[in-house]
């Protein structure tokens, strides 16, 4: 005889044995416990704050900062706000994380590659680079890249340069366009030109599902967007005012230029992390078993078209959550700026704190910084590995 | 024997294959395959029975001998490899799905990037050899959702859907359990009627007597003995032979 | 039957092209096609430049006599005299000069255990006694007496603001990792809780140190742990970083082991279930085991990483290796300009100890695999 099926009873027991008791019983006294904990060292801070006479709140946000930053995004002085001078050293940090990103994307992947290299010295070159920059302390290396720029280098009378970019103790100094209106022009056609360039893809991708006919998904976009951006460099009127630096007596006048402490920083942090992600690279490539490749090539794909299709969708799904975690380490070893003078967050932050004396509230707006990063970048990749992670049961 | 030439799909002469310097994995293989011809090859592991399947449709690649495929000689020559793979299909021990592509999509990867088959096309044809091998209703799934023998049978479809002219198994059923196994090997004898050739590494020496040709016998690199199922196995003519049939069969 | 065959094996021949030895591996690692040709063209000729210069610099124009003179006057080679004249400074920091035998012989004998406890036949109940042994002589002969009152043995006491060097790097990283491991374990126990305020709790715990850099946890540690504690009680700055690290390494331990919790199959819980084991007896004497020993390369890169990372502490003004370069050479006008040797002194050190546990954790990895195997 078939039983009918019914819903479980949902009573629980809530007796002094039951586990359902011992459960609750154990987070509350975590959570006391904790309570506890957290409360004894707040009371303590209060009474030692009032005890030392130091005040509290982010009132001082809105005081003049009274110090001078040497490179920022945009114009500050000494008079602006304390809230401006952290702006100013999140702009910093940002702009150095995110150069410092794709810089070690490309570095790390070129040597992760070449560690697959049919040639033996590219081989043996990718491997000593990896072993000999992971193994010494980012910090170390920091401080060594500040020395080579900030007193190795020529003085800047004698700046070295190759045409009319500069090498010297001042910095890297290059020519750069003088901004006009007619550049936004070139902006605008390059927009258009990815339009249009993603129009054609779509394009091609229906073609091809239709006829059979492969057309280039890359080089042909790829013009088409080249020609907007020149197209829209004739219609904004050909903006070609160049800031050419030259060499005057005691400085380098005009062009663009970087500060040896940013260079220090961008090159010891893009050179020690590009040697992780060349691992990260090498172990996603890896992980593709050898009968894929087989599989593809048995079904006749051709190289690149193995490679495209076949190895890297796989490839990628293992590289890309430690690749973010690297771009993580990088954004969080940016703080270390502040050992050589890069006016980053961390930095302004020590500043203000010892001018302030507001410990707390400082390191406060320090850790509120990079755990925004951090969090909004781990909730991206998780969504992103949920979406993308591969169908198993 | 000269006069069937033409007919000779597949033509190993005196290939020779070697591991490293010292490991010398074919020796001496002399083989003749017709057109349409179904072949069971078997033989201890190390034999070297996948390697010479794996020749074929260039794996793997031999370093002396001639070997010649379906009248194009195998070589360097990337023309002459591309040819070959789009007339050989291969069936591996593993499966070798594509684990981020859905059935249907690695049905018709090939089709439409090789064979410039319009998608639309290719999936009506990925369909059919889906239905062929009694997996259609799972073409939207992937591959690690299947089951073993089902995840082998839509390996057999894709093979199937560059319409080869021959067919590689290389143990096809190695890694499945027994009730699998069945369920692959009734796709492999539905096929085995339809004219196509067939090279099957495996040990099912049920499918062997139902389906094969000629059975073949390898050891240490080389042809033991070939005769047809109903010989070889009631009939061995070699000792090598005798004892491995002895062991297989022993319970 | 009479009339069977007896097989006669070919014999097997050499291959006839080799494709091992010397003469092969060139052919196919370094001219295989015309791309590859160029390639080593290329590089062997930008090594052929670079590296005899190199060669050059650090060996044969190098000057070797601890004289900031003759190194000046030389100009063109490495000055290695600044390592011979600072070398002590350098590697001990600022500790009394007469009393630095006692942090080179607790070191060494920190580094023995450490290569000790890295040999898997020393695994056992007397590791955890020796390290103990080995963690208290260690204070000892740095401090000098215990807790600050007893004098021990007639040693100077060296307060803790003149350690420094290689010394406070060990230290730094073999406490931080050996006191964040309870911590870490009760952790990652938390995190896979059913228990959700205990799970919460955890979890936010790691990704908050997880989300910030180890500065702004030094800086804590520096500027806010006094304000932590009560009126009139103040913590030691070694103690105050070492706690810091400590809570920092704990954040990321937690997770290593957690992915050695995670990978532990099922069973072993349900038959440690069905055997009547409790919750804490199935995790420690069946579950954490396990786990552990699968996870010790991931342990290792942590111990890398800390390592590497304690020369932050330089920053909190501790002065470790890195910052006791800087001590060293800062102030010196004769010497200063050969920082750069200095650097490189150090940076072999740093490599030397990096380069060889990440070996070690590789070959323990193989060890795994191969146990796996089986």
């Amino acid at each position: 005889m078939a039983v009918a099926p019914r819903t479980p009873p949902k009573k629980r027991d809530w007796s002094w044995r039951s586990q359902a008791f011992r459960g609750l019983l154990y987070q509350v006294i975590a959570v006391l416990l904790i309570g506890g904990v957290v409360w004894w060292l707040a009371s303590n801070t209060a009474e030692n704050m009032r005890i030392r006479g130091i005040k509290s709140g982010f009132d001082f946000l809105t005081q003049p900062a009274g110090f001078d930053i040497g490179e920022s995004l945009f114009s500050f002085d000494s008079n602006n706000p304390y809230w401006k001078a952290f702006l100013v050293g999140i702009g910093n940090t940002l702009r150095v994380a995110i150069i410092g990103i794709i810089l070690t994307t490309i570095l790390g992947t070129m040597v992760g590659v070449g560690r697959f290299s049919r040639n033996g010295l590219v081989r043996g070159i990718c491997y000593g680079y990896v072993e000999l920059f992971r193994n010494v302390p980012v910090l170390l290396q920091l401080l060594m890249w500040y020395l080579i720029f900030t007193e190795l280098l020529p003085d800047i009378s004698e700046a070295k340069n190759i045409g009319p970019v500069f090498l010297s103790k001042g910095g890297l100094t290059y020519p750069g366009p003088v901004w006009e209106s007619g550049h936004l022009w070139i902006l605008g056609g390059l927009i258009a030109g990815a339009a249009a360039a993603w129009a054609y893809r779509r394009w091609a991708t229906t073609q091809f599902e239709a006829t059979g006919k492969l057309r280039s998904m890359f080089w042909v976009p790829l013009i088409i967007v080249l020609l907007a951006g020149a197209a829209g460099w004739v219609a904004g009127g050909m903006p070609n005012q160049w800031q050419i630096p030259t060499k005057g007596e005691f400085a380098i006048e005009g062009g663009s230029s970087l500060t040896p402490e940013f260079l220090a920083v961008l090159f010891g942090l893009v050179l020690y992390t590009a040697a992780f992600v060349a691992e990260v690279v090498r172990s996603g490539i890896q992980s593709v078993p050898r009968g894929q490749s087989e599989a593809a090539q048995a079904l006749g794909l051709a190289k690149g078209q193995e490679m495209q299709k076949v190895l890297l969708p796989q490839a990628l799904r293992v590289i890309i959550p430690p690749m973010t975690n690297q771009y993580l380490n990088l954004t969080k070893n940016s703080s270390l700026a502040v050992a050589i003078g890069y006016p980053d967050v961390v930095s302004i932050s020590n500043t203000a704190l010892n001018q302030t004396g507001r410990a707390v509230e400082c390191i406060a707006i320090i850790m509120l910084v990079y755990l925004t990063t951090s969090l909004s970048t781990s909730f991206f990749m998780n969504w992103y590995n949920s979406k993308s992670a591969i169908k198993e049961r | 024997m000269t006069t069937q030439t033409q007919d000779n799909i597949i033509v190993f002469d005196k290939v020779n294959k070697w591991y490293g310097n010292n490991f010398h994995v074919l020796r001496d293989i002399d083989l003749n395959v017709r057109r349409g011809e179904r072949i069971v090859i078997c033989g201890p592991s190390g034999s070297g029975k996948s390697t010479l399947i794996r020749c074929i449709n260039r794996l793997e690649e031999h370093q002396e001998g001639r070997l010649v495929v379906d009248g194009t000689e195998l070589s360097d020559d990337v023309k002459a490899i591309d040819k070959i793979r789009k007339e050989v299909g291969m069936v591996f021990q593993q499966f070798n799905l594509f684990p981020h592509l859905t059935v249907l999509e690695n049905l018709t990867l090939s089709p439409m990037y090789v064979g410039k088959v319009p998608k639309k096309e290719a999936e009506e044809k990925a369909m059919v050899q889906l239905k062929r091998v009694r997996i259609a209703e799972q073409a939207d799934k992937y591959p690690l959702q299947l089951s073993g023998g089902q995840q082998q049978r839509v390996a057999i479809a894709r093979a199937l859907c560059l319409t080869p002219k021959i067919m590689l198994f290389d143990e096809p059923t190695s890694a499945l359990d027994p009730e699998m196994i069945k369920e692959v090997l009734d796709v492999m004898v539905a096929m085995a009627d339809q004219g196509i050739t067939m090279i099957c590494v495996t040990h099912e020496m049920g499918f062997a007597k139902a389906v094969a040709d000629r059975v073949i016998f390898m050891d240490q690199g080389q042809i033991v003995e070939q005769n047809t199922p109903n010989e070889f196995f009631n009939n061995p003519q070699t000792d090598r032979s005798k004892d491995f049939l002895s062991k297989i069969l022993g319970h | 039957m009479a009339d069977t065959i007896i097989f006669q094996s070919k014999p097997a021949r050499e291959a006839p092209i080799k494709t091992e030895g010397l003469v092969p591996w060139v052919k196919t690692n370094l001219f295989a096609n015309w791309q590859s040709t160029v390639t080593t063209l290329v590089v062997g000729a930008l090594l052929l430049y670079y590296v005899p210069q190199f060669i050059n610099w650090a060996i044969l124009t190098a000057t070797t006599t601890t004289n900031a003179d003759a190194c000046r006057a030389d100009g063109v080679g490495a000055c290695w005299g600044v390592v011979k004249e600072k070398y002590r400074l350098i590697i001990f920091g600022r500790y009394p000069f007469e009393e630095q035998w006692r942090p080179l012989v607790a070191t060494l004998l920190m580094v023995g255990l450490l290569v000790a406890s890295c040999t898997r036949y020393f695994w056992s109940k007397w590791l955890i006694i020796g390290w103990v042994v080995v963690l208290s002589a260690f204070f000892i002969l740095m401090y000098g007496s215990l807790f600050g009152y007893f004098d021990v043995f007639g040693l100077t006491k060296v307060t803790t603001d003149r350690w420094g060097g290689l010394p406070l790097t060990i230290m730094l990283a073999t406490l931080s990792i050996v006191l964040c491991f309870p911590v870490a374990i009760c952790v990652a126990l938390g995190r896979r809780s059913n228990l959700p305020a205990i799970r919460t709790f955890c979890t936010i715990y790691v990704e908050l140190i997880r989300g910030v850099p180890l500065i702004s946890v030094l800086f804590m540690a520096s500027f806010m742990f006094p304000l932590f504690m009560p009126q009139g009680v103040t913590v030691d700055v070694l103690i105050r970083v070492v706690v810091g690290v400590t809570l920092f390494a704990a954040a990321y331990m937690a997770e290593v082991i957690r992915g050695g919790l995670q990978a532990m199959p099922k069973g072993q819980t349900e038959a440690a279930a069905s055997l009547g084991l409790s919750y804490w007896q199935t995790q420690f004497k069946i579950i954490l085991p396990q786990a552990l020993a699968m996870v010790v390369p991931g342990i290792m890169n942590n111990f890398i990483g800390l390592f590497k990372d304690t020369s932050l502490v330089y920053i909190v003004s501790l002065y470790e290796l890195t910052g006791s370069l800087g001590l060293a050479l800062n102030s010196d006008a004769d010497w200063r300009p050969y920082k750069l040797e200095g650097y490189l002194f150090i940076v072999s050190i740093y490599f030397v100890f990096c380069f060889a546990m990440s070996r070690y954790s590789l070959w323990i990895e193989k060890q795994l695999n191969k146990s796996k195997l089986r």
